[in-house]
C-alpha cells in the first residue's frame, strides 16, 4: 500500500468516525439538552408538557412542608414576581433551605406543578446558583454581595 | 515575616524562570554552549525557590496565620492537622502554588536525571518548562498571591468547607496536579523537537516514561475524586460528568491515546506529526482543566466578570499556549518525515484506532462541558448538559474500542492477520457468551444493555490473558520453559496486560452499579426494620455525638440476612461548629460482589429518621480496575527500557559488545 493510499484511508475513516460522532451529539443534544427557567418566564412562557427544564429561585419563606410519608415535600420557587408549585419526593440535599437559592430538574404536570426529579445539591453555604443570581438581578431582587 | 520570605522567594523564582526560559532557548539556537548550560541550574534554582514559597505557605498554615488573606478564607485554628495541611492548596491561590511547585519538581528531575538526554534537547524541553512557570508565576504574582495580609486580622478563620474535610479529598488534588502537571513534560518535549525539526525513535523513548507517570497520577487522581464522591456525597453516585470532573477527564482520554501513539513512533518511526498534535493537545486540556475548575469559569461566562483581571489573564495564556505551539505545529509538523508503511489490519493500525476513537470521543466530551459557556456567552440562553448527553455520544463511541482493544495486540506490527486474532481469541469469545448467558440468568429484571456490558468486560479480561499465556506459550511447551519466558518477557508487556485487565474489571464495575442498583428510602423510628436485596435492616437507636470541629446524629442499624446477623452500621450526618453546613457520612458494607449502603438524615420531630440505603453491585470493581491499571502503569515504568536513564545501560553494554568483537 502506498502512502498516499494509507492516508487516504486513515481520512476517510477518520471523517467517518467524526460523522458519527456528530450524528451521535446533535441527536443527544436534540433529547437531553435542559434549559434553565425562572419561575417568572415559566408564567409568562406556554411550555411543551412533556419537555424537562430547570427551575430556579430561592426557595419561598414558609412554604416547605413534607408529606405525611416523610419522604415527599412540597414548597414553592420564587423570584419574588412569581412563584411555581414544585412536589419532589426524595431527600433533600443538606443545604436546602427556606430563603436559599435552588435549582430544580423536571417537568410541569397538566395543572402547572413543577414535578422535581431532581434538586441540585451545592456543596457550600455561600453559594448561589449562577443562573438563580442572575434571574433575580433580573427582576431586581437581587440583595447580594455586590 | 515568613510569608513576605515566601512572597518574595516567588518573586526569584520567576526571575530564574525568565532566564530559564530564554538564554537556554537562544543559546541551542546559536550554538552559544554557555547559554545553554544555564538550563540545569536555572531549573533547580527555580526548584529551590518556589519550594521555599510552598514551606512559607504551609508553615502559615500550620500555626494559623490569621494575618494572611488565604488562611482566614480556608483554615480555622480548631481544624485537625491533616486539613490544616490540606488547606493549603483547597483554594484558588494555594492550588496554583502547589501546581508551579510540581512543575518545577519535574522541571528539576529533568534537570537532575537528565544527564543522558543531548545537551541541546535538554536545554530546549528545560527553557519551554521555564516558560509555562513564567505564565503561571506572573499569573500567582500579578492576580492571586496567597501571600496577601489583612489590615486587621480576625481571631480565627472561616474554616475548610466540611465536605474537602477528608482524607481522601486531601490528597486528591496532588495527584490529579501531578497528572495534569506531568503532561507537561510531553508537551515541553514536543515543542523542542518542533523547534529542532527532529522527531526519532530515541525522542519516544524519552517521552514515553514521562507520559506514562502523568497517566498513572492522573488515573490515581481521578479514581480518588470518584471514590469520594461515592462515600461522601451520600447518594452513593460515583460519577456525575460534572464540568469538574471532564476538566480532568478529556485530559486523561488524550494522555491514554498519546501513550499508545508513542509507542507507535517508538517502535516504527511513524505517525510522528500525529503525536506531537497529541502531546500539544493533552497538557492543553490540561490548563484548561486547571483554570476552568479554579475560576469558576464553567458554571457561568459571569463568574469571569467578578474578576475581569484573572479571566483576562487566563484567556491570554490559554491563547499563548495553545494558539503559539499550534502554530508551530503547522509550520514545523509537515517536515517531519515518517517513517514505515503499515497496512490497516496491523498493530499500527489497531492504535491508530484506539487513537481516533479516544481523541473523538474526547471531542464529544469537550463540546457537551463546553457549549453551555458558548451558548451562554453567544445569545444569553442559559442550559445544562447533562449525563444523558454524555452517555449517549461517549458510550456508544468507547463500545469499538473496547471490542477492538482485545484483538490488537495479537496484530503482528506492519502487516496483521485479523483471522488468526481471531483465531486466538475464540476462547474469549466464547467465554463473554457464557457470561452473558449466565448473566442473563442471574438477573432476569435488569436491563439488556448489562449482559452486554458484562461480556465486554469479560472480553477484555480473556483477551488480555488469552494474549499474556500466547507469550508465554502457555500449555504448548514445558511449564518450567514457560516460566523461564515469563521471567525474560519485558516488563512492559505484563504492565500492558494489566493494564488491559484493569480495563475490563472497570466495564464490569460500571456495568453492574449502572445496571443493578437497588434503593430503598423511608423515615424509620427506632425499632422498626427495612429489606434491601438480602439484607434486613433494623434501626437499634439514633444518638448524638460530639467529633473535633463536629457534632453528628449517628445512627445504629443492625444488619441481618436470612434472619442471621452480620454486622452493625452506623451511618451519620455531621454539623460542623464553624460553618451552617451540614455533611452525610454514610455507613458503607463493602463486599466483593455488592456494596451496602446506609445514610441517616434529619429527624423528623416525630421520633422518626430520614434514612436512605442502597445495594450498589460490583461498584468497587470500579476503582479496583482503576489500581490494576494503575499498577500496570508502574509495572511498565520499572521496564529498564523505560528507565529515565535508559540509554546509559545502553552505553553500559555497548564496551562489552566491543569486547566480543
Amino acid at each position: 500500500m502506498t502512502r498516499k493510499r494509507r492516508r487516504l484511508y486513515l481520512v476517510l475513516f477518520g471523517m467517518a468516525l467524526l460523522g458519527v460522532a456528530t450524528a451521535l451529539m446533535l441527536n443527544a443534544f436534540s433529547d437531553n439538552l435542559v434549559f434553565f427557567h425562572t419561575p417568572s418566564d415559566v408564567t409568562a412562557k406556554s411550555f411543551e408538557q412533556d419537555r424537562r427544564f430547570r427551575l430556579g429561585g430561592l426557595v419561598e419563606e414558609e412554604s416547605v412542608k413534607k408529606a405525611e410519608d416523610g419522604m415527599t415535600t412540597h414548597f414553592r420557587i420564587t423570584d419574588h414576581d412569581n412563584a411555581i408549585k414544585v412536589v419532589f419526593k426524595g431527600s433533600l440535599p443538606d443545604l436546602f433551605r427556606e430563603g436559599q437559592g435552588v435549582v430544580a430538574e423536571g417537568k410541569l404536570d397538566a395543572s402547572g406543578v413543577f414535578l422535581a426529579s431532581e434538586v441540585l445539591a451545592k456543596h457550600d453555604e455561600n453559594y448561589m446558583p449562577p443562573e438563580v443570581a442572575d434571574a433575580l438581578k433580573k427582576s431586581g431582587q437581587w440583595k447580594g454581595d455586590e | 515575616m515568613v510569608a513576605e520570605i515566601g512572597h518574595y522567594a516567588l518573586m526569584l523564582a520567576l526571575v530564574l524562570a525568565i532566564v530559564q526560559g530564554t538564554l537556554p532557548l537562544i543559546g541551542a539556537q546559536n550554538g552559544i554552549e554557555s547559554w545553554v548550560a544555564v538550563a540545569r541550574p536555572a531549573a533547580l534554582g527555580q526548584l529551590f525557590f518556589i519550594a521555599v514559597s510552598f514551606a512559607a505557605l504551609t508553615y502559615a498554615f500550620v500555626v494559623s496565620d490569621f494575618t494572611l488573606t488565604a488562611v482566614v478564607a480556608n483554615s480555622h485554628s480548631a481544624k485537625p492537622m491533616l486539613y490544616k495541611i490540606s488547606g493549603v492548596w483547597g483554594n484558588h491561590e494555594g492550588s496554583l502554588l502547589l501546581w508551579i511547585l510540581i512543575l518545577a519538581m519535574f522541571g528539576g528531575a529533568v534537570a537532575a536525571f537528565g544527564r543522558n538526554l543531548p545537551p541541546y534537547l535538554r536545554a530546549r524541553v528545560l527553557s519551554v518548562q521555564g516558560l509555562i512557570g513564567v505564565g503561571f508565576l506572573l499569573f500567582i504574582l500579578l492576580t492571586s498571591t496567597p501571600f496577601e495580609r489583612l489590615p486587621n486580622p480576625p481571631l480565627d478563620g472561616n474554616g475548610l468547607n466540611p465536605l474537602l474535610q477528608d482524607p481522601g479529598l486531601a490528597i486528591h488534588p496532588p495527584f490529579l496536579y501531578l497528572g495534569y502537571v506531568g503532561f507537561s513534560m510531553a508537551f515541553s518535549f514536543a515543542i523542542a523537537a518542533l523547534i529542532e525539526g527532529r522527531v526519532d525513535p530515541a525522542w519516544a523513548r524519552w517521552v514515553r516514561p514521562w507520559t506514562l507517570l502523568a497517566w498513572c497520577f492522573l488515573t490515581i487522581g481521578i479514581a480518588l475524586g470518584s471514590w469520594w464522591a461515592y462515600y461522601e456525597l451520600g447518594w452513593g453516585g460515583w460519577w456525575f460528568w460534572d464540568p469538574v470532573e471532564n476538566a480532568s477527564f478529556m485530559p486523561w482520554l488524550l494522555g491514554t491515546a498519546l501513550l499508545h501513539s508513542a509507542i507507535v513512533v517508538e517502535k516504527r518511526d511513524t505517525l510522528k506529526a500525529w503525536t506531537i498534535l497529541l502531546a500539544i493537545l493533552t497538557f492543553s486540556l490540561s490548563l484548561l482543566g486547571t483554570f476552568i475548575v479554579r475560576s469558576g469559569v464553567l458554571t457561568s461566562v459571569h463568574a469571569f466578570a467578578t474578576d475581569p483581571e484573572r479571566g483576562v489573564f487566563i484567556l491570554l495564556f490559554l491563547a499563548i499556549v495553545v494558539g503559539g505551539s499550534l502554530l508551530l505545529f503547522a509550520m514545523r509538523g509537515p517536515a517531519l518525515r515518517s517513517g514505515g508503511l503499515f497496512s490497516p489490519i496491523s498493530r499500527e493500525g489497531a492504535l491508530v484506532l484506539n487513537n481516533m476513537l479516544l481523541t473523538t470521543a474526547c471531542a464529544t466530551v469537550l463540546l457537551g462541558t463546553l457549549y453551555p459557556l458558548f451558548l451562554d456567552a453567544l445569545t444569553g440562553e442559559k442550559v445544562s448538559v447533562g449525563p444523558p448527553y454524555f452517555n449517549a455520544t461517549f458510550v456508544p463511541l468507547m463500545v469499538p474500542l473496547f471490542v477492538a482493544l482485545a484483538a490488537g495486540p495479537m496484530m503482528a506490527w506492519k502487516r496483521g492477520d485479523l483471522g488468526a486474532a481471531m483465531a486466538r481469541l475464540k476462547f474469549a469469545f466464547a467465554l463473554s457468551v457464557v457470561v452473558a448467558l449466565g448473566t442473563w440468568y442471574l438477573r432476569t429484571g435488569g436491563p439488556v444493555l448489562a449482559i452486554f456490558g458484562m461480556a465486554l468486560g469479560v472480553w477484555l479480561v480473556a483477551g488480555a490473558l488469552l494474549e499474556w499465556f500466547a507469550r508465554l506459550k502457555l500449555f504448548t511447551i514445558s511449564p518450567a520453559d514457560s516460566w523461564r519466558r515469563l521471567r525474560g518477557l519485558p516488563r512492559a508487556a505484563h504492565g500492558m496486560t494489566l493494564a488491559h485487565i484493569g480495563v475490563g474489571i472497570v466495564i464490569m464495575g460500571v456495568t453492574g452499579v449502572e445496571s443493578w442498583t437497588e434503593e430503598q428510602a423511608k423515615v424509620m423510628r427506632p425499632g422498626e426494620t427495612i429489606s434491601i436485596g438480602q439484607y434486613d435492616l433494623t434501626l437499634k437507636g439514633a444518638k448524638t455525638v460530639q467529633g473535633p470541629n463536629y457534632s453528628a446524629l449517628r445512627g445504629t442499624f443492625d444488619v441481618s440476612s436470612e434472619g442471621e446477623y452480620i454486622t452493625t452500621m452506623e451511618p451519620e450526618t455531621r454539623s460542623f461548629t464553624t460553618s451552617t453546613m451540614t455533611t452525610t457520612e454514610a455507613a458503607i458494607r463493602p463486599t466483593l460482589t455488592s456494596d451496602l449502603y446506609a445514610v441517616i438524615g434529619d429527624a423528623d420531630g416525630k421520633g422518626g429518621y430520614a434514612t436512605r440505603f442502597y445495594v450498589k453491585p460490583l461498584v468497587h470493581w470500579i476503582w479496583a480496575g482503576c489500581l490494576i491499571m494503575v499498577i500496570g502503569g508502574f509495572v511498565s515504568l520499572s521496564d529498564r527500557r523505560h528507565r529515565v536513564g535508559a540509554p546509559a545501560a545502553k552505553r553500559k553494554s555497548a564496551p562489552l559488545k566491543e569486547a566480543k568483537a
